[in-house]
């Protein structure tokens, strides 16, 4: 990073869009703040007060005026709102071909996973161009999952999921931060985003064997394992009989309630039926189901819920 | 402006009716009252400018060398607490508003008396359980108190600081309802509404938000003492709360808080152009008007706090329009003021230095406001010290150099003595550019993507930061020469003549220190705000 500029480096092309519309806003400000500046300085001086006992004639009031400057400055705002509400979307809405990676923040850290189960702490390692989606909880309190370089950011909240995405353009490395106080430690609550060549980064997924050498199992394998390990498996068994509804295909879908309700299968309704099942019964079944809350980790759920994604329509085997 | 005799030469003044602690304990008087406010408040931002002092200090390296993570989190905790809750919130109405808002309408006094000892009771209540939660350990949760962290996991003293904040923002309220009630009713004959110093408007605006707002805020921290207490699970989800909902309360109040703390400032500032220009406000109802659209609009803007909290995006573009909607009337503003400059008779005594000082700063704190309603760049810059920048120039830019302004301003009025012209002057320059170079540097560290409330930090952000911390200092001799010199004038400043600049004003038709009851008579008001034309009677003449 160049001390002397006024800009961060940048490793996204949305990183580049954003520091367009920063620049505008600079040369509109300092646009106003010249002409302000000017006039009070012209005024100041050829008005000065020249004797104790002056008094200036009253000045009429002018409405023409008032409204042009009430009118310029809206126009402006409004072409700032547009600007900045279009890129805003774009941050707001991952790319289709966008990786999953999966995050967990924890005062002090940041715990990831990746798709083929590789693991790391304050780090993340990730090929240039691709785009990459982080599904992001936190285990205590509040954080936030900042990356300067990409001009992205994004709370990380106890009890709920939320993404950010970014596709990197430039390969090197950038500061992870945590933004948002989380307590003693937050200032050292961050790391590194290695931004890596295709070649380089597929080195580092072979490393020590690949994810599989290392005794790191897929998130949605380790899900498999989980789901049979903590008795899941029990009630889901897929069967017509079954106490409990199928897991297969329902992510993404509508669920009816049996309040008459429906809602979206997405990542935050798998999370709270998972540890807080009592809260939406689905329609047809009864609420046997126990609540999980305390017992499994924010890992092991965002693992049973990658294994719940991963499980098809057709009830095969889960992949 | 009014019939009553412009100075009446009058020995007795509420300063020395009676002269005994118990005077001053048990007084009813709103100048009194206000002078009480005066020392309180000062003492506070004491305690806040310390605080910022030493986060400073501990910011020129980047390894974070003097204080432990915890001890620094409850410095800058206490900074925010202090200096929002205990400073900046009461200061301008408290002191200038209780001291003038009777006066410039014509009364006697507020229309409650009591109620306003007892508020000023009240806040000192309040403040004891603030500072004592700072003496007993301190409080690590920043003064925005985040949920879960504040309710569940902080272990330091959050609800004694709940307490304190809770329990003073019931001043507030009652001072706000006084001062509502009292420009209602207590108007003197021909004081009508579009005939009342802009400084009045603006405290009606800004009592509006008090007693709309703070109610939200006492309930919220009542809430979140509730969940520490009693497990009750309101935030934190572990309980079955939900932690954004803290943050959508919270800032429902504290973003009309901000025009809590800069509408009377624009009050101020209108009073001051007038008065070291000698001209009317330009746009006169305009510039009324836009003080109470500021206070309608800035209800709806809170969720441009919140874009990376998981909000939805809907919700957080209709935040980002409504958020630019609110900057319009105080461009207009800060257009109105320097119109009225414009073929005036302009003369630079201290407190129009700290005016002309606040259009600039305050120009800066509202154009960086844009960058931050935009959404897809707030993104970036939230929590950094881009934000911190930004409410610096806004809040001391906005509010405290409007205090300053107040109190120079006011200073012969109610002490009846003159500061010293040239020292003040000088401090209040200094002042400025001090502040420049403190927080200018933050906006560029914000963007560079230096996160707040890290006491350490990658080196790169370290020259910044220096620079940072060098103003700071310069701040803290700054503010030194300021205070000298006022305490200086106590003693030795030349005594005050009732109307010392001149200006227009009831205020300034009564004697300086003004009597206990204000007038000796009522005033009958004949003329709008301003009329700086009959400044010197019909024929213009010169005076001292
Ligand atoms: C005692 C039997 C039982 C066990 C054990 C059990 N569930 Fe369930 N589960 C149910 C029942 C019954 C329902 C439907 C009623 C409801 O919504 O609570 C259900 C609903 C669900 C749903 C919502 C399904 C939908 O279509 O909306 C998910 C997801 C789920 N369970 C996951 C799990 C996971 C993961 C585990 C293991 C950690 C688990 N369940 C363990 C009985 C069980
Ligand atoms: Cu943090
Ligand atoms: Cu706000």
């Amino acid at each position: 990073m160049n001390l002397l500029s006024i800009l961060p480096v940048s490793a996204s092309a949305y990183a580049q869009q954003v520091d367009a519309l920063y620049l505008f806003l600079v040369g509109m400000s300092v646009f106003f703040l010249v002409l302000i500046g000017v006039l009070i300085t012209i005024f100041s001086l050829k008005y000065r007060r020249r004797s104790a006992g002056e008094v200036p004639a009253k000045t009429r009031s002018h409405y023409q005026l008032e409204i042009m400057w009430t009118v310029i400055p809206l126009i402006l705002v409004m072409v700032l709102f547009f600007w900045g509400a279009r890129l805003f979307v774009r941050y707001s809405m991952p790319p289709n071909d966008a990786v999953e990676i999966l995050v967990t923040g924890k005062q002090w850290m940041w715990k990831i996973q990746h798709p083929d189960g590789r693991r790391e702490i304050n780090n993340l390692h990730i090929p240039v161009d691709q785009a990459v989606k982080l599904t992001m909880t936190s285990e205590d309190v509040i954080h936030s999952f900042y990356v300067p370089a990409f001009r992205v950011k994004a709370d990380v909240l106890p009890g709920r999921y939320t993404t950010l995405w970014f596709r990197p353009t430039e390969v090197g490395r950038y500061h992870l931060f945590c933004a948002e106080y989380c307590g003693t430690e937050h200032s050292l609550m961050g790391g590194l985003v290695y931004v890596m060549s295709k070649a380089d980064f597929e080195v580092w997924q072979k490393a020590d064997g690949g994810a599989a050498g290392v005794g790191q199992l897929s998130p949605a394998a380790a899900g498999e394992a989980l789901f049979k390990a903590k008795g899941c498996a029990a009630c889901h068994t897929e069967t017509p009989a079954a106490l409990a509804p199928s897991l297969h295909g329902m992510f993404g879908h509508t669920v009816k309630l049996n309040d008459g309700t429906e809602v979206t299968a997405d990542e935050n309704y798998l999370h709270e039926s998972i540890i807080n099942s009592q809260a939406k019964i689905v329609e047809g079944f009864l609420p046997i189901m126990p609540v999980f809350q305390g017992l499994l980790t924010e890992e092991e759920i965002q693992q049973l819920i990658a294994y719940i994604k991963s499980l098809t329509a057709d009830k095969g085997e889960g992949s | 402006m009014s019939e009553t005799q412009a100075t009446t030469v009058n020995e007795t003044n509420y300063l020395n009716a009676s002269s005994t602690l118990r005077s001053w304990l048990l007084t009813v008087d709103h100048k009194r009252i206000g002078i009480l406010y005066l020392v309180t408040l000062t003492g506070f931002l004491l305690i806040g400018g310390i605080a910022a002092g030493l986060i400073r200090l501990e910011l020129i390296n980047a390894s974070g060398r003097f204080f432990s993570h915890e001890t620094y989190n409850k410095i800058f905790t206490a900074h925010g607490v202090v200096m929002i809750f205990f400073f900046l919130l009461p200061s301008i109405p408290a002191v200038f508003g209780n001291f003038l808002i009777p006066i410039m309408i014509g009364a006697r006094d507020l229309a409650f008396p009591r109620l306003n000892l007892a508020s000023w009771y009240i806040f000192v209540i309040g403040g004891v359980f603030g500072l004592s939660a700072l003496v007993l350990g301190g409080v690590d949760t920043g003064w925005t108190f985040y949920t879960p962290y504040s309710s569940t996991y902080a272990n330091s003293h959050v609800i004694l600081t709940a307490l304190g904040i809770f329990v003073a923002g019931f001043s507030s309220i009652l001072t706000g309802i006084n001062f509502i009630v009292t420009i209602h009713k207590m108007r003197a004959p021909g004081m009508t509404w579009f005939r009342l110093p802009l400084f009045v408007w603006a405290h009606y605006a800004t009592s509006i938000v008090i007693v709309l707002g703070t109610p939200v805020i006492a309930i919220t921290i009542l809430l979140v003492a509730c969940e520490r207490l009693f497990h009750l699970g309101i935030f934190d989800p572990a309980l079955g709360g939900d932690p954004v909902l803290f943050q959508h309360l919270f800032w429902f109040y504290s973003h009309p808080a901000v025009y809590i703390m800069v509408l009377p400032g624009m009050g101020v500032m209108s009073e001051l152009i007038a008065a070291f220009s000698r001209k009317r406000i330009f746009g006169y109802t305009v510039v009324a008007m836009s003080s109470m659209a500021i206070a309608i609009i800035g209800f709806f803007v809170w969720g441009h706090h919140m874009f990376v909290s998981s909000q939805s995006i809907y919700a957080g573009l209709v935040f980002s329009f409504l958020s630019f909607l609110v900057a319009i009337p105080s461009a207009v503003k800060v257009f109105n003021w320097t119109a009225t400059l414009y073929k005036g008779s302009i003369s630079f005594k201290t407190p129009m230095v700290y005016a002309l000082g606040f259009i600039g700063l305050f120009t800066v704190g509202g154009l960086t406001g844009l960058f931050l309603a935009t959404a897809a760049v707030d993104v970036h810059v939230h929590d950094t010290y881009f934000v911190v920048a930004h409410f610096h120039y806004v809040m001391i830019g906005g509010a405290m150099m409007e205090f300053l302004g107040a109190l120079h301003f006011w200073w012969p009025k109610m002490i009846g003595k003159m500061y010293p012209e040239r020292v003040s002057r000088a401090g209040s320059i200094l002042l400025f550019i001090a502040f420049n170079l403190t927080f200018f540097p933050q906006f560029i560290l914000g963007y560079m993507g230096m996160p707040r409330r890290y006491h350490v930090y990658p080196p790169e952000f370290q020259l910044l930061h220096r620079m940072s911390s060098l103003g700071a200092g310069l701040l803290f001799i700054s503010f030194a020469v300021v205070f000298g010199s006022l305490l200086w004038s106590l003693v030795k400043g030349k005594k005050a003549p009732a109307n010392p600049w001149p200006a227009k004003g009831l205020e300034w038709e009564t004697s300086s220190p003004p009597p206990t009851f204000n007038f000796d008579r009522i005033p009958e008001v004949t003329e709008e705000a301003y009329a700086y034309e009959t400044l010197f009677g019909d024929e213009p003449g010169p005076t001292s």
